[in-house]
């Protein structure tokens, strides 16, 4: 018997680093009734050494890099990093801060990017179904 | 044997809280005999990028102070600089800004209502508060263009009318929330769990609420009647008579415990609906700002000179903005933000006093802490930094719960 389905039950660790709870508060939405992402097995989890899917919202400040680092590293391989929100993809605003070291892609690698200030719970579901899309191809020992 | 002290840091990245901030607990067993907070992760240097941009640009950045409080900040800014610059603002758009402003509080305290819940092991209940929420978020979106930061107020007025037919849609959410309100304060506050983890937990008493100056409502469950509303009205808050609740309005003697908390936020959800619906009958027709070419506008602030404070009493209290304007210079030449989280931080050492470790997550929750509305000064300190899990205490924190339930049969 094949468990594709379970494959695609993905745990997920949401990692804020200097956001403003904008798209933080729209990944907890996502996971509510309304869009209830839970139904498809997607769920936050309270640890990185649990996780599949790393979701980054904020532009990263310098205290929070190193940890963002070392997060990144406590995740088991495979991995897909999802970052929410165009400061954690750009800087956004945040552009000329001294306190910024980001965006995200400076310090880990990124493999999707959900823009929007904050993006709609149903862009942040449909980054982590390409997330999906990248573990599979992880899995079956493609290059992403 | 000796009485033993432990130390166990928290933080800064932990799954409840949703924010970054570190706690280093003291603690005898279960015991906490003290502790000592540590904020500063989130803080991105907005004020001084805020002196470096033109004052337009200023509002979206006051904006992003925090992504649920994302109009009290510009609320306060752009009557800091209205007091400043000394611009009129219709009426209309005034009673424009505080609808969005009591829509926003609606918004946040059934976020709160949730978090609180899922701090209990109490999932249920979270999912049904947000199932519910989504409903203000609808109306928001609807009025303004977006679920969150809204950039509904500039400076002179506002930048979206509410049209005839959105009235009745803002009516009929109206009806929708009372009609459940009962259900959740039921839910809430009649429920013996829910009782048995919050009553008596992280009591605030007046005299240290006072003291401490918290505001907001974690202020009000301790027994303060105190309200930007009320005590320094602005905007139309004046002519709608918004009086400060405190637990007493329940019929309830105040405690200044966690469930307190609860019940001033439940209560204000309901003030808020009244606020809304009376601003939508008293609403005059009108113009909704008083300098609509933003050309014009950068010109007027670009000539003001002066300084100017604003407040807004925000869904978690009191934010304060002040500007300092020079003539000639486009960005403001002083920005200070003093956000409500600031003044409730300290009120956690008294709560925290005395309780058990499982009881962390919800006595921290129930300030309702914004960290990166409080992360406006960055503290450097060379020291060795470890990360903590919070997994293991939420899991404390339902475990007490089952223990309890249980216990109850």
């Amino acid at each position: 018997m094949k468990l594709s389905s379970f494959k695609r039950a993905l745990w997920v660790f949401h990692v804020p680093t200097g956001s403003c709870n904008g798209c933080d508060i729209e990944i907890v939405a996502a996971l509510t009734p309304r869009y209830d992402i839970e139904r498809f097995g997607i769920r936050l989890v309270g640890t990185p050494r649990h996780a599949d899917v790393l979701l980054v919202t904020g532009a990263v400040t310098r205290p929070m890099a190193e940890r963002l680092r070392r997060i990144y590293e406590q995740t088991p391989d495979p991995k897909a990093v999802v970052v929410v929100g165009s400061c954690g993809s750009t800087s956004g605003v945040f552009y000329e801060s001294y306190n910024i070291v980001g965006p995200v892609d400076e310090i880990i690698p990124v493999d999707v990017y959900v823009p929007g200030c904050p993006p709609r719970p149903e862009a942040i579901i449909d980054g982590v179904v390409k997330a999906v899309a990248k573990l599979e191809k992880l899995e079956a020992g493609e290059p992403a | 044997m000796e009485n033993r002290t432990f130390e166990i840091p928290i933080g800064p990245v932990h799954p409840a809280l949703k924010e970054q901030i570190r706690f280093t607990f003291q603690v005898e067993g279960e015991r906490i005999v003290g502790v000592d907070i540590k904020p500063g992760f989130a803080h991105r240097g907005i004020e001084f990028m805020g002196m470096h941009r033109n004052l337009i640009q200023v509002l979206y950045l006051a904006e992003r102070i925090c992504g649920i409080c994302s109009i009290s900040h510009p609320i306060a800014l752009i009557q800091a600089v209205e007091n400043a610059a000394g611009i009129e603002v219709p009426p209309r758009a005034q009673y424009i800004r505080v609808i969005v402003a009591e829509l926003e509080r609606i918004h946040s305290h059934l976020l709160w209502a949730g978090v609180a819940a899922h701090e209990l092991g109490f999932d249920t209940l979270l999912h049904l508060t947000w199932k519910v929420r989504e409903k203000v978020l609808d109306i928001l979106e609807e009025l303004t263009g977006n679920r969150v930061n809204y950039a509904i107020p500039i400076y002179g007025g506002v930048r979206r009318d509410i049209s005839p037919e959105q009235y009745p849609r803002v009516r009929e959410m109206i009806r929708y929330y009372r009609g459940l309100f009962e259900e959740l304060c039921d839910r809430f506050l009649n429920d013996a769990s829910v009782e048995a983890r919050t009553r008596d937990v992280g009591v605030l008493e007046p005299e240290e609420a006072e003291e401490l100056c918290a505001v907001g409502p974690t202020a009000r469950a301790s027994g303060l009647r105190k309200d930007v509303r009320q005590d320094w009205p602005y905007l139309v808050y004046g002519d709608l008579g918004v009086k400060a609740i405190t637990p007493e309005d329940y019929g309830l003697e105040t405690r200044g415990d966690v469930y307190d908390r609860i019940v001033v936020r439940l209560l204000e959800v309901g003030q808020s609906l009244s606020i809304i619906e009376r601003c939508l009958e008293e609403m005059p027709e009108g113009e909704i700002t008083s300098i609509p070419k933003i050309p014009a506008l950068l010109a007027q602030l670009k000539k003001a000179e002066g300084e100017g404070i604003g407040r807004h009493e925000a869904p978690r209290g009191e934010v304060i903005h002040y500007v300092r304007l020079e003539a000639g210079v486009e960005a403001p030449v002083v920005w200070k933000v003093k956000a409500p989280t600031y003044s409730n931080l300290l009120s956690w050492y008294p709560m925290f006093e005395d309780q058990e470790i499982a009881d962390i997550p919800i006595v921290t929750a129930s300030i309702d802490p914004c960290i990166c509305c409080l992360d406006r000064v960055h503290i450097v300190r060379g020291r060795s930094e470890q990360v903590m899990w919070k997994e293991e205490l939420l899991k404390l924190s339902w475990e007490k719960t089952r223990k309890i339930v249980m216990g109850n049969g």
